[in-house]
């Protein structure tokens, strides 16, 4: 069973939600502290993360850098906007490939769901064709080799 | 490469409820503008505008059969953007599965 969904939503928006068995705070630090984002948002298997800054306060920057070892890389940079403790964090991020694309912005929020999260978060884009390109361009051309072999190891959706 | 400005256009198209909702009929097969208008209650120039948006966008294509004009789901088009989604969905799912175990960590914390 997968916990995750993903939908869009309007033209505007990509909405993730995922259960988590930790408590909000618990996820909310893993969402904000840098040593534990550099655990697990890696994306696919065999990529690592050798740049991880992250300043998680209000106007603070973030910059992630990716490399599969095999000279593929890009990275994101972005600024917070909003941080409320274990609740929610506001950010704006691009991928750099190495051309910018347009600012995402990115609202995630952690609520308590029994003894563990539900993590809902929503990307918000200038337009449909933004998102079109984010969905495209910065998955396809930075991660489509570890994808292909990912696939190769995952039952179809 | 071209598929881009397609998918570009695509993800426009599919912006609209209706045209969606041609697009799932047309996912069952062919179908005349006559019978996409029905299920609508539109005007069959209403659908065909639908139409035109959906085909500039690479999602439907119409055949020609005689003075009918079928139109069916240009099926590549409609995979590109759902893998798209399915990569996401896989980097995110893959990201999350992560996370779990470093929440496992945090909950019984051993001796750093």
């Amino acid at each position: 069973m997968s916990k995750l969904t993903l939908k869009t939503e309007g033209d505007r928006y990509v909405i993730v939600t995922r259960h988590f068995a930790a408590p909000p705070e618990a996820v909310y630090r893993a969402h904000t502290d840098t040593k534990l984002l550099q655990k697990w948002l890696l994306g696919p298997e065999g990529w690592t993360m050798p740049v991880c800054i992250n300043e998680a306060k209000p106007g603070g920057k973030f910059r992630y850098e990716w490399v599969n070892g095999k000279g593929q890389g890009f990275y994101v940079t972005g600024e917070y906007l909003e941080l409320e403790p274990y609740r929610k964090t506001a950010h704006v991020e691009r991928m750099h490939l190495p051309d910018p694309t347009p600012d995402n912005h990115v609202e995630t929020r952690f609520d308590a769901d029994g003894t563990g999260t539900l993590m809902t978060m929503c990307m918000t884009l200038p337009d449909a064709q933004t998102r079109a390109a984010m969905l495209a361009t910065g998955m396809e051309r930075g991660m489509e080799a570890s994808y292909a072999r990912l696939e190769t190891m995952l039952p179809g959706a | 490469m071209e598929q881009a400005i397609n998918l570009d256009a695509a993800f426009s198209a599919l912006a609209d409820p209706t045209r969606r909702a041609i697009l799932a009929r047309l996912a069952k097969g062919e179908a005349s503008v006559l019978e996409l208008a029905k299920p609508f209650a539109m005007s069959q120039p209403a659908v065909s505008q639908h139409l035109k948006v959906l085909e500039d966008a690479g999602l439907v294509v119409c055949r020609v059969e005689g003075t009918k004009r079928p139109r069916r789901l240009a099926k590549g088009s409609v995979e590109a953007m759902d893998r798209w989604l399915a990569i996401l969905r896989r980097a995110l799912e893959k990201n999350y599965d992560r996370l779990d175990e470093v929440l496992a960590s945090m909950e019984n914390p051993k001796k750093k």
